[in-house]
């Protein structure tokens, strides 16, 4: 079974995370939201792995 | 207004019953002439087994009731003798397309399979379908089968002993006392037997109304489901339509919570909603208006001594992926024959428990799909509607996010995983779609079908395998049913039941779930496994 990484695995982080804003950037709160929920679909079709999935929900949530 | 649901079915008569000095005695009565009660009592009769069916009315039901009928459930009324008739009057279709807001955002296409008689599905009107059970009962009654319909018989109280049930009936000619050896309820959701006698129906109602309306129209629209979620005609809610025969469509229009329920039903009311969804030329005319909440819900058990609940009267879901009628007749499938043999004592009454196991996982598994889909189109939260409706814009660009509208699963029968009728699966590597457990699959035989050949007995289907034609265990017995893959040109056959095997013995109870199975005949092993399917290991 996969494991979820939980370790830095992103390289060129503050690229990564510059991109994630300005995708927001405009946005109003429901627009936001939307993208927000459009984006965790794509990356969790993506993923695909029922028990990554699972394992990230949970760390997400501080559950595990 | 059609004129069927005017007409008398089975208008009360005087029952000899009810000037007997003491208490007649019944082998199977059954409460309730809906769907479900009429397809046990059908079953019944076929097998020799005596049963009276009381209802309270004398009609077929009233209303906007079930439309989608499964491959599944088709195939149990072929065996109770009506499936002919529901596919030949039934609307077959294929073809759903999903709307969000002003677009079409997907259509799908169910693509059957092929190697099956029957259709995966057809929609036919529900008083259909319960004339044409009450027209199978009229044709068992000629050929001189026990079973009798009784209209206006109301039961009123419900007297439970160890070794049968007593009942008191009302008509309009007064009430009278009436014994049975084993009762089985099917008197529906709101079931007066299930309060009689205390018992408890928990689950979830979904805080929600639907219009739910049948129109007669001549209109141009194709055969096929239409589902809307959030339409310009029904801002915030969802909707459907979907063809029934005869030109009449069904229309189901979510609501919301806080309605006033008469006023909405008048057709003042009704005729501009629906005019905003198919246009305001087209001409319709109303033939239902009824307004539904929807509830999940089963009963803790389906079994209480004598009593047998099946149908509404033991679980409830919610109409999206049409789970009710098929899900019945699942139950009295799985019951009848069980009965039948602790009847003849050729089993032990515990074999009934098995029926409260498998249909309580059966239950269950509807009442999880229905409740998802119902989540998916009535979102209760913020963010559930938020990641709903990402899930709708995304199905339009990318097929990923298809899978993940749920506008209704459609029904498919439940496999008995786990069940101890079960024996263990000993055929390697053998087809998962038919591991013991599972309904039998149809596949093609020449200009036939495999599945009306097993019939209503316990087969020892054999694919290229030698077996004895007749087993007898301890008063079951077992007909063996010969194919070879030759059979099936298509491979079919060789596909579902073999796998990569070259041969394959197959154990089939009467209700067609396979029992146990393997590669080659072991008179040992497949005498085990016809005890442990009758409860008696
Ligand atoms: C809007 C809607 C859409 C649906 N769509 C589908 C669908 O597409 N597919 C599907 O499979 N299902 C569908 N269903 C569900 C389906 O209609 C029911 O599951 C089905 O009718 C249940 O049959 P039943 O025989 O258990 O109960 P019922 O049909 O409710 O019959 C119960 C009978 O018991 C009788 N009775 C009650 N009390 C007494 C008494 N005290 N004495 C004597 N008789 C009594 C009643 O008169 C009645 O005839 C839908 C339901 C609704 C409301």
């Amino acid at each position: 079974m996969s494991d979820l990484t939980l370790t830095p695995n992103i390289a060129g982080a503050d690229d990564f995370y510059a991109e994630l804003l300005a995708a927001h950037e405009g946005l109003d709160k429901s627009a936001s939201d939307a993208l927000n929920a459009r984006l965790v679909l794509v990356l969790a079709n993506h993923i695909g792995d029922r028990a990554v999935l699972s394992k990230a929900l949970k760390a997400a949530a501080f559950k595990e | 207004m059609n004129k069927i649901f005017e007409v008398p079915l089975y208008a009360y008569e005087r029952s000899p019953d009810q000037d007997a000095s003491s208490p007649a005695r019944h082998k199977v009565i059954v409460i309730g002439a809906g769907p479900i009660g009429l397809a046990a009592a059908i079953d019944l009769a076929q097998q020799g087994i005596e049963v009276v069916v009381l209802d309270d009315n004398d009609k077929v039901s009233f209303g906007s009731r079930a439309v989608c009928y499964a491959k599944r459930p088709l195939e149990i009324l072929d065996r109770l003798g009506c499936g002919q008739p529901m596919v030949d009057k039934g609307v077959e279709w294929n073809l759903g397309k999903v709307f969000f807001d002003d677009r079409q955002v997907y259509d799908f296409n169910l693509l059957p399979e092929d190697g099956h008689q029957r259709p995966a599905f057809i929609n036919l009107q529900q008083y259909y379908f319960e004339e044409y059970l009450v027209n199978r009962v009229r044709e068992l009654q000629e050929a001189g089968a026990p079973i009798e319909i009784r209209g206006r018989n109301k039961v009123e109280a419900i007297g439970t002993h160890a070794d049968h049930v007593k009942l008191e009936v009302e008509t309009p000619e007064g009430s009278y006392t009436v014994e049975a050896d084993w009762l089985i309820a099917c008197d529906g959701a709101g079931s007066p037997v299930r309060s009689m006698l205390g018992l408890d129906f928990v689950g979830r109602v979904f805080e929600d109304n639907f219009l739910i309306a049948d129109v007669i129209m001549d209109a141009g629209f194709p055969t096929e489901r239409w589902f809307w979620f959030d339409p310009p005609f029904n801002r915030g809610q969802s909707a459907l339509l979907h063809k029934q025969p005869d030109n009449v469509w069904r229309i189901d229009l979510q609501l919301g919570w806080d309605i006033d329920k008469e006023r909405e039903k008048r057709p003042e009311n009704v005729i501009p909603r629906l005019k905003a969804m198919l246009g305001e030329d087209v001409q319709f005319e109303l033939e239902w208006v009824s307004i539904y909440t929807f509830q999940c819900r089963r009963m803790e058990k389906f079994r209480h001594g004598r009593v047998l609940f099946a149908g509404d009267a033991a679980h409830q879901v919610s109409p999206f992926g049409a789970r009710g009628a098929n899900s019945g007749l699942q139950d009295t499938d799985n019951l009848i024959w069980k009965l039948k043999l602790v009847m003849e004592g050729k089993a032990p009454e515990s074999l009934l428990d098995s029926y409260d196991m498998e249909r309580i996982h059966g239950a269950d598994e509807n009442i999880l799909n229905s409740s998802r889909s119902t989540d998916f189109i009535t979102p209760k939260s913020e963010m559930s509607r938020v990641l709903r409706d990402a899930v709708l814009d995304l199905s339009e660009q990318y097929e990923f996010a298809r899978p993940l509208v749920n506008s209704g699963r459609l029904s498919v029968p439940c496999t008995y995983d786990g069940s101890p009728l079960n024996s263990a699966d000993a055929l390697l590597d053998g087809p998962a779609r038919t591991r013991p457990g599972s309904p039998c699959l149809d596949a093609p035989l020449g200009d036939g079908f495999l599945l009306p050949k097993l019939g209503d007995k316990f087969i020892l289907l054999t694919i290229d395998a030698d077996a004895p034609d007749l087993i007898e265990e301890e008063g079951i017995e077992v007909t063996r049913l010969a194919l070879s893959v030759k059979d099936d040109p298509t491979m079919e056959l060789k596909r579902r039941y073999l796998g990569d095997n070259d041969s394959a013995v197959y154990l089939i109870r009467p209700d067609q779930h396979v029992a146990a199975r393997r590669a080659t005949f072991d008179e040992t092993q497949f005498r085990h496994a016809i005890r442990r399917a009758t409860g008696k290991e």
